[in-house]
């Protein structure tokens, strides 16, 4: 591609800033989905046979499954043999050794987002794991964890390295039969990342993988699992964006977070995949499947996400505190602009006596995007004591848009006490004026007013993300109000 | 420095300036008086810009530069202040932020540098002090939670901030206790000087006490009625505008 058309096309691809391509060779598994590519995709990846063995029994119970029709989102039907479940870049060895090893071109594409792994990571503190579609190709970092006993590793080499660990607790909390995306993902899973934290150990930096989805027609199906071990801590983040196509994308992760006793596992993520141009055509498909246990007393889970991009989103970031005195808070900003369409919220099962859960969730919708907030408060009669706290906000801006909030709350326990809050709310013309007349531009103004909307959920965000998250929202939002 | 001329403006159908003649120098204070509905908020916010109404009529000066074609916020930039009669809450944005924001906007527009984070607190917390406002409203999101005395002081110190070339207060006045009417007025009269203007909006002569203006005007049912020195605002607080009304129709 020559100089001139490269800064054409970046012109043109200018509203999704992240909408490039990389042009590197890629090792793609024909489409189509059966036993022998589930057989494939394991042996290309070396799998021990017990492992082989769960895709297999994963992919059968899928084949009995049928896809769910109930979130508040319309698109059309995904054909499932028209996907492939595998891609991988070409490199002429296996795996790089390093990052001097891994294909300039990739480490560019890694440049334009905004992480260059070698400076971003010394710089910022952050060990990244990067997935490139479905293989890791760099894990930074690394020696300076393993003195402290944590792993965090690709999910292959967790399974080659750690396979005790993995397979004690792959599947524990969201397990292969669990619905329709995650036990496709069970089935398929590609890679993805895995962290142990050991008794007692503080991780001493924010751990952060950045996704990416780059071939065409190709799925990606990551799978994370996380053990916080007694008296841990570790905080997660997690970005993704896509590039730009004029078809539709499908993204089916698992994320699976376990909390021993007195841990602490803070889990974040900044969503960006591309959501579809202007007319509603292509963008992302994202279907994932989130959860975490608090298995231990006092043990605490947090999820905060900000989600802005995708053509249709459809994730519940859920808790299940099953120790005593544990904790699970979500906290959430959707954007639903253009078509796009977004059905998320959070689950939170008490199991424990005394446990609490938190949910603030801001949902903001804009030109004729849909917002659904769905969320379950689930208090089983062994929860004595039990407490949970949900807001849900609304912010609308103009009148195409919608918003919609279902939440559900199952409590049994006559001691356990939930609050449920709600609002709704528009950018205000007397706002507008009033920032304006002090010197603000009409986009700087909503800018600030819809931070200010999303602040509660900001804050819980490291520094670093959370001026990405604001940068994103305000791309999101461009042009927004008519 | 302002000049208003024959200006006709409406909101929806309903006209309800019909002919505003207006003139103010700089280095004057004028005030505005007039009974409920004659059109003074409106007149302030169309001066400032709002959109909501549609000038039909009539041309808005400003330093020799005709302004009614320019957004608010460029209206703003060239130093011209509204102060709120009912200021805006803006949840989730602290005080400090937006007038930080504000004030950078604006001095990046004129092409002067930006103030830093030590700078702009230093002048900050001297401005609250002469305005004698607890620093915590700083910290506190944009008039969120303030009482009607508080917003309105808040008021006045964007506008110490921001130094405009015309303030135009609207019922800054109203719901003060005389403790925060002489606070807010002191800092009005600390921005008197040369090459500034104030116009006032006001219902009562009361605080023309303390802000004293070279002229007064009556509005009444959209035009300017009558126009005189400070005496005609006391002569207003002794006789009403009744007289005014009578003055008009008769004529």
């Amino acid at each position: 591609m020559s100089e001139d058309t490269k800064s054409l096309e970046a012109i043109a691809n200018r509203e999704y800033a992240e909408g490039f391509v990389t042009d590197i060779e890629m090792e793609v598994v024909p489409k189509g989905l059966s036993e022998d590519v589930v057989r494939l995709i394991s042996s290309k990846k070396n799998e021990p046979e017990w492992l082989l063995d769960w895709r297999l029994k994963a992919y059968r119970h899928w084949l009995t499954m049928e896809e769910p029709a109930w979130p508040n989102v319309q698109y059309p039907a995904i054909d499932y043999q028209d996907i492939s479940y595998y891609a991988a870049p070409k490199s002429k060895d296996d795996a790089p050794k390093s990052l001097d090893e891994v294909d300039p071109e990739l480490l560019a594409t890694y440049e334009k987002l905004g992480i260059p792994l070698a400076e971003r990571a010394a710089l910022a503190g952050v060990a990244v794991d990067a997935v490139f579609d479905s293989v890791s190709v760099a894990t930074t970092y690394k020696d300076k964890l393993n003195e402290l006993g944590i792993i965090f590793c690709p999910f292959s080499e967790a399974v080659r390295e750690h396979p005790d660990l993995v397979k004690k607790y792959v599947g524990s909390v969201v397990p292969y039969t669990d619905n329709f995306f995650a036990t496709l993902n069970s089935a398929v899973f590609s890679d993805g990342s895995f962290v142990y934290i050991p008794k007692g150990v503080r991780c001493p930096m924010e751990l952060s993988t950045y996704f990416r989805i780059n071939a065409a027609d190709t799925g990606q199906f990551e799978r994370t699992l996380i053990v916080a071990d007694e008296g841990s801590y570790v905080s997660y983040l997690e970005g993704c964006t896509a590039p730009k196509r004029d078809n539709n994308q499908l993204h089916a992760a698992v994320v699976e977070l376990v909390a021993l006793g007195d841990a602490q596992i803070k889990y974040s993520t900044v969503q960006n995949w591309y959501p579809g141009d202007a007319e509603g055509k292509g963008g992302i498909f994202n279907f994932v499947t989130k959860r975490g246990i608090c298995r231990g007393a006092r043990s605490k889970i947090s999820w905060t996400q900000v989600e802005t991009g995708s053509a249709i989103t459809w994730k519940y970031p859920s808790c299940i505190l099953k120790g005593d005195d544990s904790t699970g808070e979500f906290y959430s900003v959707a954007v639903a602009s253009n078509w796009q369409q977004a059905d998320t919220g959070t689950k939170m099962i008490h199991i424990g006596k005394n446990t609490s859960s938190t949910i603030i969730s801001k949902g903001i919708s804009a030109m004729q995007g849909q917002n659904t907030y769905r969320g379950l408060v689930r208090i089983a009669p062994s929860a004595k004591g039990a407490r949970n706290y949900s807001q849900c906000d609304s912010l609308l801006m103009g009148d195409k848009c919608g918003a919609h909030t279902f939440p559900y709350i199952e409590a049994t326990d006559t001691g356990s006490t939930v609050e449920h809050e709600a609002t709704t709310s528009k950018i205000s013309e007397d706002q507008l004026f009033y920032a304006r007349q002090r010197g603000l531009s009409e986009e700087d103004a909503i800018n600030m007013i819809v931070n200010g909307f999303c602040k509660q959920v900001f804050r819980e965000l490291p520094m670093e993300f959370a001026v990405e998250a604001q940068k994103l929202l305000a791309v999101s939002l461009e042009g927004a109000v008519g | 420095m302002l000049k208003i001329t024959d200006l006709h403006a409406r909101i929806d159908d309903t006209e309800i300036l019909k002919g505003v003649d207006l003139e103010i120098g700089a280095g004057q204070v004028h005030a505005i008086m007039g009974p409920n509905g004659s059109g003074k908020s409106t007149l302030a916010q169309v001066i400032a810009g709002r959109e909501r109404f549609e000038v039909t009529q009539g041309t808005v000066t400003y330093e020799g530069g005709n302004i009614l074609e320019l957004a608010p916020e460029e209206r703003a930039i060239k130093g011209i202040f509204l102060g709120f009669q009912y200021p805006v809450e803006i949840p989730g944005v602290t005080n400090k932020y937006f007038l930080k924001s504000a004030l950078n906007a604006q001095r990046t527009a004129r092409g002067e540098t930006e103030l830093d984070a030590m700078e702009f607190l230093t002048l900050l917390r001297a401005r609250a002090e002469l305005m004698d406002m607890d620093p915590k409203f700083l910290d506190r999101s944009v008039n969120q939670g303030f009482s009607g005395g508080e917003k309105k002081k808040n008021e006045i110190l964007q506008m110490a901030m921001l130094e405009p070339k015309l303030a135009i207060l609207d019922e800054t006045d109203s719901g003060l206790d005389i403790d925060a009417l002489k606070v807010v007025a002191g800092g009005v009269n600390t921005l008197r000087s040369p090459d500034r203007a104030i116009l006032v909006v006001t219902h009562y002569q009361r605080l023309l006490d303390y802000i004293v203006p070279d002229c007064v005007h009556v509005l009444c049912d959209g035009q300017i009625a009558k126009s005189g020195d400070k005496k005609l605002a006391l002569e207003l607080e002794e006789k009403g505008y009744g007289w005014i009304e009578k003055e008009m129709t008769g004529a």
